[in-house]
């Protein structure tokens, strides 16, 4: 096991990590899906109204892309500070 | 070929796949009726955790509520996918790195408490079992509808092959009849919705279709709006509810699904923690692929529904289809009861319209004396949808097939978590710590036996709460489970004390709310105050408040585990150890 000081930085990329994720998952959905919907329906995307798309398309694609991106990150963490499973 | 029959064919041949896949997938070992031996691939893990995930709720019920509520459904779309971002950053990697078995044992553990142990077994069965009883019904009704034969039948039915599955080959043999399960569905929900978009838009993408032009050049969501609102209906487009209500039930099915024992549960198969965040994602591509095309689904079911009723202008004498000349599909659903109507004015044709005040005085002047289609049951559109586009009867047997494998999916996953909770959790760590390898297996066979049967019984009586029942089992989730989970990862301060106040102030909470609207135990007549928008609390509706009830236990554990005394130093090094992977 990495030692403590690496292990409490490593922990604290890793929540720097997830809230920075968890702030675009809350703005995709809450934000543009919920609360201001209303306002991006003004603007279309083809058929669809820009609130309406995120509420039903946009954000599924948005969380699928989120979770492979916070993995991503995970992985390149875990071997910045040596603590890849063997 | 007759409808019933090529039913009979297909969903006969899906089940020999399921049975045979559980014989060659027999668990041997405790650690495989549980886990699995650890060692399913991520990407087949995500495929089984999309089947476990996806129940009858999912498949038959969500387009149907999107259809008939528009935007306002998003609510599901969003909170039924949202929460696997919570789960593959807050829970599942830190879950896999503890390597139990159970949620339960994790929080016995962590909290070093076998009363908490306890408590998350409570909150654990009440979840579970409230859920699976919808899929036991749901598995029912497929049945007597396709199959015509009687409700209890299909019951039956259900329940055997469940027990031969999933008792036989716990995780191991759920999970590969699961990555089975998971082609059934999706294949059988996409290829409806290639078909309905194609005839619709000339788009074989439904989630383009859906924001393409019709043949006559019109969006078709605009269209959808302008023939709605023309006949006294709120635009699909529109935000009908309230704000508030919808971020917060968005809130509790997110944080619900996280929650969610027998979901949790499938990330403990996986051979490492970086897996287990992986696996997530791959749960969710799989899932997202039905989640975005339901939207199309629903909005193409109800303009269809619309365009087949209203044939022509608005209040024109040729507008309405007539009684006598009604679709194949109509007359079968009306048999259900599903489908009702009451021919108020004795025209002989069939009005439908919505109940906007402007409309209402258009709709006297036309001579018509209200709605009527008397009932629309929301729950017979993905099943209905195929007939209605007239699709050939191999892609309705098909729909059929795939109602049953999400209904039989989830449920032999909720079983099994319920079961390991009861032989692992309850028997062997509290009554028989002794007991062996063998007997332990068995006796997770015996309480996997013994919940199908409950869940049979209870499937048989439904107390008619199909819905009502799926949002309590979220409610509990949200607001039991997923708080202590996460503040025993994120808080190395969180003791015991602080756990347990926890948990019963959130699962107290939640249940309280509830009961007062819908009655105590569901019993509708002991319901304390009316369940309107006007009596909810702030505007929140018992479903939505599971958000609530996680927030309230929140803040008790905080305030309890502040003012006693910090875990002791192992559980604190426990804690430090569940964050790194090695």
């Amino acid at each position: 096991m990495a030692d403590n000081t690496s292990a409490a930085q490593y922990w604290k990329a890793n929540i720097r990590l997830v809230i920075g994720c968890l702030i675009v998952w809350f703005v995709v959905s809450y934000g543009c899906g919920i609360l201001f919907a209303e306002s991006l329906n003004s603007i279309r995307l083809g058929g669809y109204k820009l609130g309406f798309w995120f509420a039903q398309q946009g954000s599924i694609y948005t969380f699928v892309f989120l979770i492979f991106f916070y993995a991503i990150r995970m992985n390149q963490l875990d071997r910045k500070f040596n603590v890849e499973e063997k | 070929m007759s409808l019933q029959l090529m039913t009979y064919l297909v969903v006969g041949a899906t089940f020999a796949v399921y049975i045979a896949i559980a014989i060659k997938a027999r668990a041997t070992s405790t650690g495989e009726f549980y886990v699995a031996g650890k060692g399913v691939h991520p990407i087949l893990n995500g495929m089984a955790t999309g089947a476990d995930w996806m129940s009858a709720a999912s498949f038959i019920s969500m387009a149907g509520l999107i259809a008939f509520n528009g935007y306002d459904a998003s609510v599901y779309l969003m909170g039924w996918t949202g929460g696997y971002c919570l789960l593959a950053m807050l829970l599942a990697p830190y879950l896999r790195k503890h390597g139990k078995f159970t949620v339960p044992a994790f929080i016995g553990d962590r909290y070093y408490s076998n009363t908490a142990r306890l408590v998350a077994v409570v909150c654990l069965i009440t979840a579970s079992l409230t859920y699976v009883i919808g899929q036991m019904k749901g598995i029912g009704v497929a049945f007597s509808r396709f199959l015509e034969m009687p409700y209890e039948y299909g019951l039956f039915i259900g329940m055997a092959i469940v027990f031969v599955y999933a008792v036989l080959g716990g995780m191991k043999g759920i999970t590969y009849t699961q990555i089975a399960q998971y082609c059934v569905l999706i294949f059988a929900y996409t290829v409806p919705a290639i078909f309905i978009s194609l005839q619709l838009t000339g788009n074989p993408v439904p989630q383009l279709g859906l924001g393409s032009t019709m043949t006559d050049g019109t969006y078709l969501l605009d269209k959808l709006d302008i023939i709605l609102v023309d006949l006294g209906f709120a635009a699909y487009t529109a935000q009908k509810g309230s704000t508030l209500d919808m971020a917060l039930l968005t809130l509790s099915l997110m944080i619900g699904t996280a929650g969610l024992p027998h979901v949790i549960a499938r990330f403990f198969t996986v051979p490492k923690v970086k897996d287990a965040r992986f696996s997530a994602g791959w749960a969710l591509v799989f899932i997202a692929l039905l989640y975005t095309t339901a939207p199309a689904v629903g909005a193409m079911a109800r303009l269809n529904l619309m365009n087949t009723i209203q044939t022509d202008e608005v209040g024109s004498p040729e507008g309405n289809l007539s009684y006598e000349e009604r679709p194949t599909w109509f007359m079968n659903w009306e048999k259900t009861g599903l489908l009702q109507f009451e021919d108020k004015n004795n025209d002989g044709k069939i009005q439908y319209y919505g109940p906007g005040e402007e409309f209402a005085a258009k709709a006297a002047s036309y001579g018509w004396q209200g709605n009527e289609m008397v009932k629309v049951d929301r729950d017979i559109m993905v099943l209905a949808n195929p007939e209605i586009a007239g699709l050939p009867n191999w892609v309705i047997a098909l729909v059929a097939a795939g109602g049953i494998a999400a209904a039989l999916s989830t449920a032999a996953g909720l079983l099994l978590a319920i079961a390991s909770a009861i032989s692992h959790d309850l028997l062997k760590s509290v009554f028989a710590p002794n007991m062996d390898d063998k007997t332990e297996l068995m006796a997770s066979r015996f309480s996997m036996a013994g919940a199908i049967v409950v869940a049979g019984y209870l499937g048989l009586n439904p107390p008619g709460f199909a819905a009502q029942v799926v949002a309590l089992a979220f409610g509990l989730a949200a607001s039991s489970l997923f708080p202590v989970l996460m503040m025993g990862i994120f808080s190395k301060r969180m003791n015991r004390a602080g756990a347990i106040c926890g948990m019963l102030a959130g699962l107290g909470s939640t249940l309280l709310y509830i009961f007062i609207y819908k009655g105590w135990f569901f019993f509708q007549a002991t319901a304390m105050l009316p369940d309107n928008p006007a009596n909810w609390l702030f505007g929140i509706s018992p479903g939505s408040f599971g958000a609530v009830g996680a927030l309230f236990n929140f803040a008790v554990a905080f305030i309890v585990a502040w003012s006693t005394a910090p875990p002791p130093k192992h559980i604190q090094q426990m804690v430090e150890n569940l964050r790194i992977p090695n």
